[in-house]
């Protein structure tokens, strides 16, 4: 008998063999699977167990975070959603985050590696990084000037430091309260399916992710061209150009909304924004040199992040001349961010400089120590420092005394464009008015802003709509917010 | 040379033999051990959840030290030779059953299961202290082989009569009270197995046909075999109880094996438990269902119905990696239903990591050993089947539930021995501890085996 014992004694040995073998496969070698399997809640867990970092506006924070005593702990909160929720976006427990919500989350949940003491410290301790804080370069009064001044207009503003890049203001409206998607109740559920299903789409942040009909703030860009391809050597002199202006190889005419177009100097014919000239003068540049001047711009860029991504700006490179003539006064299939147009504004304000706008000056510990310093990326010759020199006289005699009068500003120098873009079939939706930017105040040294400005449904009932008329004063109210005047 | 040989050889059996060790204090200090371990569990617990040692922290180590200290008298008093294991392994698996039932009780503060626990713990111990007080020899439960296995049967059939918890027939609930009959009949079993093939071994290893490698059992004694696995299949198909029939039939095929070291028994038992396990499990859905979950642990989650409870007690085991989250710093809670009985090993596999799973298993193991190193020891037939019997249940049920909660074999709704919620199978482990410490203190003594049964 007792050699049978000791087999059977053997067999139970065998089975305990076979738990610690199969304890070792589930807990060491499959654990990554099973960790990260979504169904798997922990993960979730451990990310709202502890506050979110917040996100800082002129040193003081437009989020919070709030103890729910749930299973998810940590709920988002946010000081001034609507105003903010372009930048922030949202942090749902249910639908995930979005724009710097997402960009820098490992920041601001706490995962991020930078944020331990030293490197493997949270692999030993098993603990979680408390949250670092992100701070924006945003400027509170142009922020909030922005807001103000679009109201109950569906619209986008966006401001950068010429200089640097930095984004001083990112508005979108109408707009949301982030907020109300923090939970993962039944509030937030239906919350979501309302903004979703919202005509008005107030989640859509236009500044960065709609990309309109330029217009005529696109002649800014076209000017330059003109100027560094050399097919314009003097301001004053009197172009070629026919009004009415038959499309290169077809039949169709280009007219202008006022008269003093034919042969107009390009001074004056940016000044009235004369459609007849920039369009010859678009196809005389030729499509190789207007193309090569809207990507040197920012335009057709898919990589831009600042740091979450921007829609691409386009400018079509495949055109024929007539297409090239449409495309070089913001038609066709010309489309540009309200951040892509400030980018041009900044180029021509930073002597033809441009820097890549960016959003986070730098992320910091909870203690306030600087964890990282994304900033101003290198600079790009977007065109020639004199042709840059000479497209601030042009907008600045725009705003002198051309049709962007509503943006001029007492101790300052501001130059402008307007833009009223039609679009919708065969031209009958209501216009979009643009307003493209930029000013120095007189004891600067160097143009602070840059501004552009997009104006949607334009109050319908004030019946004309120009940019001139309805996002020059945006402009310059946030224009006047970052001068100080 | 030769007279000198001739004196030692003569003299040897006047010397008078040397008692065999005692090694009661070796006993104390690892209770002593057990106790402080609980106790430190108990404050991890708390410093981990709130800062603070728990209020109850020297309470709960005085109430575990005094009954360990107590079964420590009683083994002392009644036997001195036994195996100083058995007992400090007990304690310690209770005390750290109770301490993953007090943590779990913290996530689910209406339904506290921790005093019951700690009551039924007690009676556990006092059945410990009574059955090592009055039961003097082993030798006297042979005699009560058939009354055993009538009762045996009884409680088993008991629960059908009550209706259905959780798609198992195994409770009955008297007075508030759940208590699963089963367990106890598992130790009742044991000792008829032992009993009835301490007595008809002999018969049963009369060899018939040889067909190929086995040598087939006569049929004249098939017919008890049979009857057994009758009895597990009619409990498996009564009480859609896959674990325990698996457990009896184990046992007894195991029993058999030792009794007549007939190979042919195993695969004949072997054969009959694949036939009856596939045969159930295509017929009774509830068992189908556990095999389907076992094959596919995450197809509920592709399916769209989230995570059934075998994948939350796998994501918990994965959760702890090979050092564990720290006592109450899982999240094993999610397993939803059953986290402070059938799944408590999943909290302590998320919370103790694997190094501490790997420790709860070799305890267990441990414990077995020590009961097969006392059916060894042992002289008479009936005391080493019982020691064999007792040592397997552990390890059988150990391997079924461990198993099943590991995704190893299809989970089974079973008690891990002390760690689990269940005053039954608390009640249970503590009697089959206190056999296995009579039965080590009988090997020790080395009984001569033609002593008549008292």
């Amino acid at each position: 008998m007792t050699k049978y014992i000791r087999h059977a004694a053997f067999f139970c040995a065998l089975l305990l063999a076979a738990l610690l073998v199969n304890a070792a496969r589930v807990q060491v070698f499959g654990s990554r699977s099973y960790d990260g399997n979504p169904a798997n809640r922990r993960a979730a867990i451990a990310r709202y167990g502890q506050p979110r970092g917040d996100i800082l506006v002129d040193g003081l924070p437009v989020t919070g975070s709030r103890d729910s005593h749930e299973q998810l702990r940590h709920e988002r909160t946010y000081a001034n959603g609507p105003l903010y929720a372009p930048v922030t976006g949202f942090s749902s427990q249910e639908y995930g985050t979005t724009f710097l919500e997402h960009a820098e989350d490992g920041i601001l949940s706490g995962s991020d590696p930078l944020l331990s003491p030293f490197p493997l410290y949270n692999d030993v301790t098993r603990a979680r990084n408390p949250a670092g804080d992100v701070v924006t370069t945003l400027n509170r009064a142009a922020q909030e000037a922005a807001y103000q001044g679009l109201g109950a207009r569906k619209g986008a503003v966006a401001a950068i430091e010429p200089a640097t890049g930095r984004v001083l203001a990112l508005v979108s409206t109408p707009s949301y309260d982030p907020a109300q998607l923090s939970g993962n109740g039944t509030t937030a559920i239906s919350a979501w399916a309302r903004l979703n299903h919202d005509p008005e789409q107030p989640m859509l942040n236009r500044a960065v992710r709609q990309t309109y009909p330029p217009g005529s703030t696109f002649k800014v860009v076209t000017a330059a061209a003109a100027l560094d391809a050399g097919v314009i050597r003097d301001l004053d002199e009197r172009t070629d150009s026919p009004d009415p202006f038959t499309l290169p190889g077809t039949r169709t005419r280009l007219t202008n909304e006022g008269d003093g177009c034919r042969d107009a100097s390009l001074r004056t014919a940016f000044e009235w924004s004369c459609n007849t000239v920039f369009a010859k003068l678009g196809a005389d540049v030729g499509a190789e040199n207007m193309v090569s001047t809207a990507q040197a711009f920012g335009f057709n860029d898919t990589s831009l992040r600042i740091p979450f991504s921007v829609s691409p700006s386009t400018f079509d490179t495949t055109v024929d001349r007539a297409q090239l003539a449409l495309s070089s006064i913001g038609q066709y299939n010309t489309r540009a961010t309200p951040l892509q147009m400030a980018m041009v504004a900044a180029a021509v304000a930073n002597g033809g400089q441009l820097r890549e706008p960016y959003l986070v000056e730098r992320t910091v510990r909870k203690g306030g120590e600087t964890i990282a310093t994304p900033g101003s990326r290198p600079p790009r010759q977007a065109m020639h420092p004199a042709t840059a020199m000479t497209m601030k006289e042009l907008m600045t005699d725009v705003v002198r005394e051309g049709t962007g009068a509503n943006a001029a500003i007492r101790g300052a120098t501001v130059g402008g464009k307007t833009g009223t873009a039609q679009h919708g079939v065969g031209n009958t939706g209501v216009p979009y008015a643009w307003f493209v930017s930029w000013a120095q105040a007189d004891t600067d040294l160097e143009p602070k802003v840059a501004v552009a400005v997009v104006v949607e449904d334009a109050s319908a009932d004030r019946g004309e709509i120009s940019g001139g008329g309805d996002a020059a004063p945006i402009a310059k109210a946030v224009m006047r917010a970052v001068l100080g005047l | 040379m030769t007279k000198a040989g001739t004196a030692v050889a003569a003299a040897k059996p006047l010397t008078p033999a040397v008692p065999p060790p005692q090694r009661r204090g070796v006993e104390l200090a690892l209770i002593v051990l057990a106790v402080l371990l609980s106790v430190y569990g108990y404050c991890a617990v708390g410093l981990a959840r709130t800062g603070t040692v728990p209020p109850g922290a020297a309470g709960y180590g005085a109430g575990l030290g005094v009954l360990a200290v107590l079964a420590h008298l009683a083994v002392r008093l009644r036997a001195p030779y036994a195996d100083p294991l058995p007992l400090p392994i007990g304690v310690l698996l209770n005390g750290l059953g109770l301490v993953l039932i007090y943590r779990l009780d913290l996530e689910t503060p209406d339904d506290p299961a921790a005093p019951a626990q700690l009551v039924w713990s007690t009676l556990g111990v006092g059945l410990f202290i009574v059955v090592v007080l009055l039961l003097r020899d082993h030798r006297v439960l042979q005699r009560y082989a058939y009354v055993s296995v009538v009762g045996a049967l009884g409680l088993l059939t008991l629960p059908i009569l009550f209706p259905a918890v959780n798609g198992a027939r195994i409770w009955i609930r008297i007075a508030g009270f759940s208590i699963q009959p089963g367990e106890f009949a598992k130790v009742l079993l044991a000792v008829f197995f032992a009993a009835y093939l301490a007595a008809n071994g002999k018969a049963l290893a009369y060899a018939g046909r040889r067909v190929w490698f086995v040598q087939l059992p006569t049929g004249r004694v098939l017919g008890p075999v049979l009857a057994i696995w009758l009895i597990s299949v009619g409990v498996l198909v009564l009480e859609r109880d896959l674990g325990t029939s698996l457990l009896f039939f184990g046992l007894f095929v195991v029993l058999l094996y030792v009794a007549t070291g007939r190979t042919g028994w195993i695969a004949v038992g072997l054969l009959l438990a694949v036939l009856g396990a596939v045969a159930v499990s295509w017929l009774e859905p509830h068992v189908h269902g556990r095999v389907e979950d076992w094959l596919h642990p995450l197809a509920t989650i592709e399916a769209g119905r989230g995570p059934n409870q075998l994948a939350q007690s796998l994501f918990a085991f994965a959760a702890g990696g090979f050092l564990g989250t720290g006592l109450g710093l899982g999240h094993s809670v999610l397993i939803g239903f059953a986290t402070k009985s059938d799944f408590i090993l999943a909290t302590a596999g998320e919370e103790l990591g694997l190094a501490g799973l790997s420790a709860i298993f070799l305890l267990y193991g441990l414990l077995v050993a020590r009961g097969y190193r006392a059916g060894l020891d042992l002289r008479d037939p009936f005391g080493r089947l019982l020691a064999v019997g007792l040592a397997s249940l552990v390890a059988l049920q150990v391997f079924v539930i461990a198993g099943g909660v590991t995704g190893l074999i299809p989970l089974t709704g079973m008690a891990m021995p002390f760690l689990a919620q269940g005053g039954s199978s608390v009640v249970t482990n503590w009697a089959i501890t206190a056999l296995l410490i009579r039965l080590s203190d009988s090997a020790s003594r080395g009984q001569p085996d033609a002593r008549v049964i008292p």
